[in-house]
């Protein structure tokens, strides 16, 4: 398609970082941000249907969601919730670098947001561990003894899958900062184009917004 | 430059050549075409499903098939029909291939996203063929638990994983949409200028992202339920069955105006340009369609009248079904009303976009006898539903797709296809979907339950007829498939605008060139301009 490699090359005289089908940076920036706002609503529909979920079991079986909370680790859950805000300042410093265009510090903050959230996992991984050697994990393996089997086994097929769904996103976003800290470090983001960045963090806000509403409706509600 | 000289220009389909120039094409006129091709096949796999149905239908004896086939033939049917045909039909399509050239812009906002949404429909498409072949599934579209996560033995779990990966694909599809149509309109293209097409893809596109993950995330939980042999939905670990249909309709109910929604903004293109008027009420038109994209997801557990809901809520449920008739009643009186004093040419689109007017109303009107709790008790899971959501899927959605295929089939190929043979499969197409649903009210009325692949001996005479009408109905799909690939080929160049329309779309070349204008249009009037001197309305060179 030798039409379409002449055209590449002029656009990367042009600017490199402008796709074709926008006019300018600050549309393809306007975009960028709108799409991931968009995917963003997507994500809070798709954790929503669990959460409604919860809410139906828990207004249903209130005492057995209180007995069942009472097995989580509160001690490692907060300090995870810690992790992650941590990790979220982090990011929120890194777009703010990427603005200001220094690139050293962009990358540092990317690291750092990344470590933070592979130790947010590495905790995660501990605490299912613990729930496998108290036979806490639905299913065949599931050897709990204590008041409502049944509805504690509900409480903790909840607790997997919206914390699990949640890692999964984790996961995601982990891969994600590496790619970003990457092309940071060759210096494809400047203060003029920082779109990847900026629609980056707005994702990993996100996955820290679902644990602030994890947090209490999964380990504190055996509280009080 | 003088348009006395033929400079040889490439077009989006001359551009380049070679499948992969196809199977990597960012262009969202590309893509478009690869949707249709998907699309068009599975829409022959599910309809190869409801021959064998009727077929067996002939008699009342259940003589063809046995009753586990039937209950795999009308699941394959709908799931195929609903999540891989009616769902991407007119979005992905025409939707795709005019949004970018009805704003002005050179592509959508996301063209690799767009691309890939294209390569999960497939793999999604796979999957639900590939089930079909190995045996199918029996739980009927609507995968109702515990049924479907705990005793059947057909192959649910691989249908579930085609459905959760096409489902993305939509979403991919509404959120480059709405991005696009947010950012990339032309200079002067105000929101209030927009072609109600726009509009259509708009509201669908809100629908699609609010509702597609809350079935994804409902059908992954039946999967995990099935595999991992407990689940959310388990009435043995205190679980709610109810819940899952609450889920469900959450989305699936506002699934029909994905269907139905993006048909209504074809048939307000057709009806303006083929009556040479402007839309009659066009704000009204505009937020009608965004009023039944809200209303739409407070409406669904008028599925579940039968199911086991308070009182009260079914009152309100009720209700609100009833409340979504206005904005779809305000759509069909602004149409009529744009038709009054219109010069009204009747030609093959324009065939199809009355059919839809009247089809679509007798859908509607039929939905809020459904939607009032006495009549609905009596005929839940008759044919009468099956008649009612067919007027809406079939009459209503198929019809806007068929129209705008036709209108915008110049725009697509360059070239016009043969109008008689348009006119005909029009008008057999109208006679035969009637032949084939209305005896099904009948039969509902009567009490004829749905999913039964054997009944009374007093049914068959309104049986016989629904097949008879169905066999028309067939004839009337083929005939279009056939003129329409011949016409790519053979039919007469088109020029830039066959039909004097308004819209970008008609400004351009056909087919138009890979970035749609040679630079960008400027706007400077509303939509449907009709009633200007011819001249203005030529466009092109």
């Amino acid at each position: 398609m030798p039409t379409a490699c002449l055209r590449r090359i002029s656009r990367v005289e042009d600017n490199a970082a402008l796709a074709e089908q926008f006019d300018d940076l600050a549309q393809q920036h306007e975009a960028a941000s709108l799409g991931m706002w968009v995917f963003l609503v997507t994500e809070i529909l798709f954790f929503g249907g669990l959460f409604a979920g919860y809410t139906v079991y828990r207004t249903s079986y209130p005492e057995a969601f209180r007995e069942a909370s009472h097995h989580l680790d509160v001690l490692l859950g907060s300090i995870n919730t810690i992790v992650l805000i941590t990790s979220s300042l982090t990011m929120a410093l890194a777009v703010h670098s990427a603005m200001a265009g220094r690139r050293r510090a962009l990358v540092v903050y990317l690291l750092l947001t990344l470590v933070l959230g592979a130790v947010f996992l590495g905790i995660k991984g501990t605490e299912y561990a613990h729930k496998y050697e108290q036979g806490l994990v639905p299913g065949t393996l599931f050897a709990y003894s204590g008041p409502h089997p049944g509805q504690v086994e509900l409480f903790m097929l909840f607790y997997f899958v919206m914390t699990g769904l949640h890692a999964l996103h984790l996961i995601v976003g982990l891969g994600m900062l590496g790619i970003l800290a990457v092309l940071a470090w060759r210096g494809q983001f400047s203060a003029d184009y920082y779109a990847p960045v900026e629609t980056g963090g707005l994702y990993w806000h996100f996955i820290d917004i679902v644990w602030i509403f994890l947090l209490p409706l999964l380990y504190l509600i055996g509280l009080h | 430059m003088s348009p006395t000289i033929a400079i040889p220009r490439a077009d989006y389909l001359n551009v380049s050549y070679g499948v992969k120039s196809w199977l990597f094409t960012t262009d969202h006129k590309r893509i478009a075409l690869l949707y249709l091709t998907t699309i068009t096949l599975l829409f022959f796999v599910g309809g190869a499903a409801a021959v064998l149905m009727r077929l067996e239908l002939l008699t009342p004896p259940g003589d063809l098939v046995q009753s586990e086939t039937y209950n795999k033939l009308f699941t394959i049917h709908g799931v195929i029909m609903i999540f891989f045909f009616l769902i991407p039909s007119i979005p992905a399509v025409l939707g795709n291939f005019l949004i970018p050239m009805m704003i002005g812009a050179r592509d959508l906002a996301f063209p690799r996203l767009n691309l890939a949404s294209w390569y999960l429909f497939t793999l999604g498409s796979v999957f639900a063929i590939v089930v079909t072949v190995m045996g199918g599934v029996d739980t009927g579209w609507t995968f109702y638990t515990p049924y479907s996560s705990t005793y059947t033995n057909s192959y649910v779990v691989p249908t579930i994983v085609g459905i959760f990966v096409a489902g993305f694909s939509s979403i991919l599809t509404g959120l480059n949409f709405i991005v696009t149509i947010h950012s990339m309109r032309a200079p002067g293209l105000t929101w209030f200028r927009l072609p109600l097409f726009v509009w259509a893809h708009y509201a669908t596109s809100v629908i699609i992202i609010l509702g597609t993950p809350v079935i994804a995330i409902t059908l992954s939980l039946v999967v995990l339920e099935r595999l991992v042999g407990i689940g959310i939905f388990d009435p043995a670990l205190g679980g709610d069955p109810i819940l899952f249909q609450h889920l469900f309709w959450f989305y699936s109910h506002p699934a029909v105006y994905i269907m139905v929604l993006p048909a209504m903004g074809v048939v307000s293109e057709l009806i303006t340009a083929f009556a040479r008027k402007r839309i009659f009420g066009y704000s009204f038109m505009a937020f009608s369609l965004i009023a039944i994209a809200v209303i739409s997801f407070f409406v669904w557990a008028h599925h579940m009248f039968v199911s086991g809901m308070s009182v009260y809520a079914s009152l309100i449920f009720s209700f609100l079904s009833m409340v979504v008739a206005i904005p779809s009643a305000v759509k069909v009186f602004n149409w009529t009303a744009t038709l009054y004093k219109g010069s009204i040419s009747y030609q093959s689109p324009m065939l199809y976009a009355l059919g839809f007017i009247g089809l679509f109303t007798i859908g509607g009107l039929t939905g809020v006898f459904l939607a009032s709790l006495g009549i609905d008790i009596h005929v839940t899971d008759t044919y009468f539903v099956i008649a009612h959501f067919h007027y809406i899927m079939v009459g209503g959605s198929v019809m806007g797709y068929l129209g705008g295929m036709h209108y915008w089939f110049p725009k697509i190929t360059g070239r016009m296809y043969p109008e008689g043979w348009a006119k005909f499969s029009a008008l057999i197409i109208f006679a035969g979907f009637n032949l084939t649903f209305f005896p099904q009210f009948l039969l509902g009325y009567l009490g004829m339950p749905r999913r039964y692949h054997f009944y009374p001996e007093e049914f068959q005479v309104l049986n016989v007829m629904s097949s008879a009408g169905a066999s028309i109905l067939g004839l009337g799909y083929v005939v279009p498939l056939i003129y329409l690939i011949w016409a790519m080929r053979y039919g007469a160049p088109a020029g830039p605008n066959p039909w004097g329309a308004t819209g970008l779309e008609w400004q351009t070349a056909s087919p138009p060139p890979t970035h749609n204008f040679e630079e960008t249009p400027v706007v400077t009037q509303d939509a449907y301009a009709y009633g200007l001197p011819e001249e203005d309305l030529k466009g092109g060179r």
